[in-house]
């Protein structure tokens, strides 16, 4: 199995980082449909990341806009704005401001669709940037995924490299349902990558071998592939092969690339940041367990943050958020059992 | 009691009234043209008819929990009234004379207070949006459905309605600030019944005055009598017409009284005295007010009453016909319309309630 690319033979490409990759995707969205709106708190001055940069200016304040300061709000709009037809693209500040909009998540986006009986269904992106290991203060540093993940009716998408950031994200805006989008707020600068100049889509629900091996499955997304793969690669020189799968999406999930891994090394181990208690490992472990047990030489290890909040004294958020050390010491208990 | 000695409720100090509770015109230069009297009136009846039999059939165990709205009908009757056609209503649950004004079939109503998924397949044409059980979440959806038809230049409105408990939630702040901040043609109606199941308004808030809070949004807030059909009217046809101009949103509070419990399955009888409602029911009925005017002008009969009553009894027999031949419900109704194409274990899970179907 290879790393799946969409990228057409001959597009020019660039090198950026994430956020410039985000970036790019949001001016070809505005620039494809008139529908795109794009707003949430300091949008219109390019946001706090820089990921709306110049695009107020290139599209104006009727698409791209501040909003009053409140979560909830900038869902309840996003929901109205679908409701008429528009293709709204909500960011919320930081994933971690994602809590007092929960009631318009749950109890709005997901199921309007459902409650309407398909007559009002709602085309929105909501941006989060998400994750740690910027020592950034209290609150800025969660990973909600698991949250909305509990929520029917929405997506969730992940990516963890800026060609998969530009390509999901042009992939979220033309599908006809609610799709979350967490960034990395870790990967935004950290990383570069080549990124094909113009449209381009990454299919939601299929997963990326980021790295082929055969005595373990790693299944991680967002800000923890680049510390898998390192793990990955401190591994090998112990001559071990690990299989590294970039969920890319959570919702709707790879079931197919997930079997086959397993299948493939019958030993699992799952890496995020958010805590361990109904992260979306749990999920995952669930999954595995019910349909592919007979497969598995080891049980299943998590490598999670922990049953805590993400620390509000970040000089020690080092020891939260899992690191290539941890990913390590989880690969060889499943491989050692 | 009787209109005449009818005492004044401070709840209502300080509102708008067109037509005193015994039908005595007060503001001539309110009164909309005669087939506007008319259609507020056969409006308010059909819907104080459909909301008795609704009471009934509940009774029957021919719906499930029925919101009832009798005796507040002149709120939503001229409120919806007053809008024109593509202009947009987000009800709440309680907001079923507002989705009969707004032309949503007497079937559709039935079959959605049935807990029937046909009953929730809302027409997207009508513009009238299913009824909101959350509290206060369709305020935020009003400012940005105004907020699309503005950047649209479309003219068109949105009006959302809500309680006087629910202006406790933090949507409503939320929502009614949004469309203030953003200019949005959206009209706020606080249908002020003076209870949120047992809570009466003076608990809720130590503001005595809801409107007042549109100052604190940039907005102006009117506060009118709810069961004045004619001024219920005017005030929706002014903050329309506002908002069609460009000039934003309005925050209306429409002082009315829940004389009936909170819903079918609601007892009053446990947390209030039934008098102040008694004498709202009696002293302040909103058909009677508007009757006894289009009488005084020679424009209303008991013959023409009995042929609305009667018309409305045959409409709602032949609606539950219909709604009794709505298609027996699959489990796929359960998984349908979550996305647009069910997630592959969505699928796994039909074929489990098949089975579990099979079974018995």
């Amino acid at each position: 199995m290879t790393a799946t690319t969409e990228r057409q033979a001959g597009q020019k490409s660039k090198t950026m980082t994430m956020v410039a990759a985000v970036n790019d995707a949001l001016r070809i969205a505005l620039e494809r449909d008139d529908k795109v709106m794009l707003f949430g708190e300091d949008v219109g001055m390019g946001g706090v990341f820089r990921a709306s940069d110049n695009l107020q200016t290139l599209y104006g304040e009727e698409r791209v806009f501040n909003t009053p300061l409140s979560e909830a709000g900038i869902m309840g709009l996003a929901v109205g704005l679908g409701i008429a037809g528009e293709k709204p693209i909500a960011e919320l500040q930081f994933a971690g401001f994602i809590y007092p909009a929960l009631e318009q998540i749950n109890a709005q986006m997901g199921r309007y669709r459902q409650r309407t009986q398909g007559n009002f269904p709602l085309s929105i992106v909501v941006r989060a940037p998400y994750g740690g290991g910027i020592h950034s203060p209290e609150m800025h540093a969660d990973s909600p995924e698991g949250l909305v993940a509990a929520v029917p009716g929405v997506k969730i998408v992940i990516p963890s490299t800026p060609y998969d950031a530009k390509g999901l994200l042009l992939a979220a805006v033309d599908d006809p349902d609610p799709v979350f989008f967490f960034e990395s707020i870790k990967l935004y600068r950290s990383v570069k990558g080549e990124v094909p100049e113009g449209h381009y889509t990454v299919p939601l629900g299929k997963a990326r071998i980021a790295r082929e091996g055969s005595d373990c499955t790693v299944l991680c997304y967002g800000g923890m592939v680049e510390v898998c793969l390192e793990a990955a690669a401190a591994a090998e020189g112990a001559g071990l092969s690990v299989e590294v799968v970039d969920l890319r999406s959570l919702v709707p999930l790879d079931l197919e690339t997930i079997a086959a891994s397993v299948q493939k090394t019958g030993r699992v181990v799952i890496v995020h940041e958010a805590t361990r208690r109904m992260g979306f490992g749990a999920e995952l472990s669930a999954i595995i367990a019910e349909r592919y047990i007979e497969y598995l030489h080891a049980p299943i290890v998590r490598v999670t943050g922990w049953d805590a909040p993400y620390p509000p004294f970040t000089a020690a958020e080092h020891m939260y958020r899992p690191d290539a050390a941890r990913v390590a010491s989880g690969i060889r208990k499943v491989v050692e059992y | 009691m009787t209109a005449a000695t009818l005492l004044p409720d401070p709840r209502l100090e300080g509102t708008l009234s067109v037509l005193a509770p015994d039908g005595s015109l007060l503001r001539p230069d309110l009164v909309p043209d005669d087939e506007t009297l008319l259609s507020l009136y056969t409006g308010m009846r059909r819907a104080r008819v459909f909301d008795d039999r609704a009471m009934v059939l509940q009774r029957q165990g021919k719906l499930g929990v029925y919101p009832c709205f009798g005796g507040m009908e002149a709120t939503q009757v001229g409120a919806a009234t007053a809008l024109e056609h593509g202009d947009w209503v987000l009800p709440t649950y309680r907001g079923t004379a507002l989705a009969m004004v707004r032309g949503m079939s007497l079937a559709h109503i039935l079959l959605a207070w049935r807990g029937h998924p046909a009953g929730y397949q809302v027409d997207p044409e009508l513009h009238i949006l299913p009824f909101y059980i959350p509290i206060a979440n369709q305020i935020p959806h009003t400012a940005g459905i105004a907020l699309a038809e503005k950047r649209r230049g479309t003219g068109r409105v949105a009006m959302a309605f809500i309680g006087d408990g629910g202006t406790s939630e933090g949507d409503f702040h939320v929502g009614v600030n949004f469309a203030g901040a953003f200019g949005a043609p959206a009209i706020f109606v606080i249908e002020n019944n003076g209870w949120a199941i047992s809570t009466p308004t003076s608990v809720q808030t130590a503001a005595k005055n809801l409107a007042s809070r549109a100052e604190g949004y940039g907005m102006p807030g009117v506060r009118v009598d709810g069961n004045d059909v004619l001024a219920m009217y005017h005030v929706t046809r002014e903050a329309a017409e506002r908002a069609r101009r460009g000039e934003g949103p309005t925050l209306i509070e429409a002082i009315t009284y829940r004389i009936l419990p909170h819903t079918s399955s609601d007892d009053p009888g446990r947390y209030r005295e039934e008098t102040e409602a008694q004498a709202w029911k009696s002293g302040r009925d909103p058909g009677k007010r508007l009757r006894a005017y289009l009488e005084s002008r020679g424009m209303w009969s008991e013959a023409q009453e009995q042929q609305v009553m009667q018309a409305m009894e045959a409409e709602i027999k032949a609606a539950m016909l219909l709604a009794d031949q709505a298609p027996e419900i699959l489990p796929e109704a359960l998984l349908e319309h979550i996305y647009a194409e069910p997630l592959p274990e969505m699928l796994e899970q039909l074929e489990e309630i098949r089975a579990l179907g099979a079974l018995e």
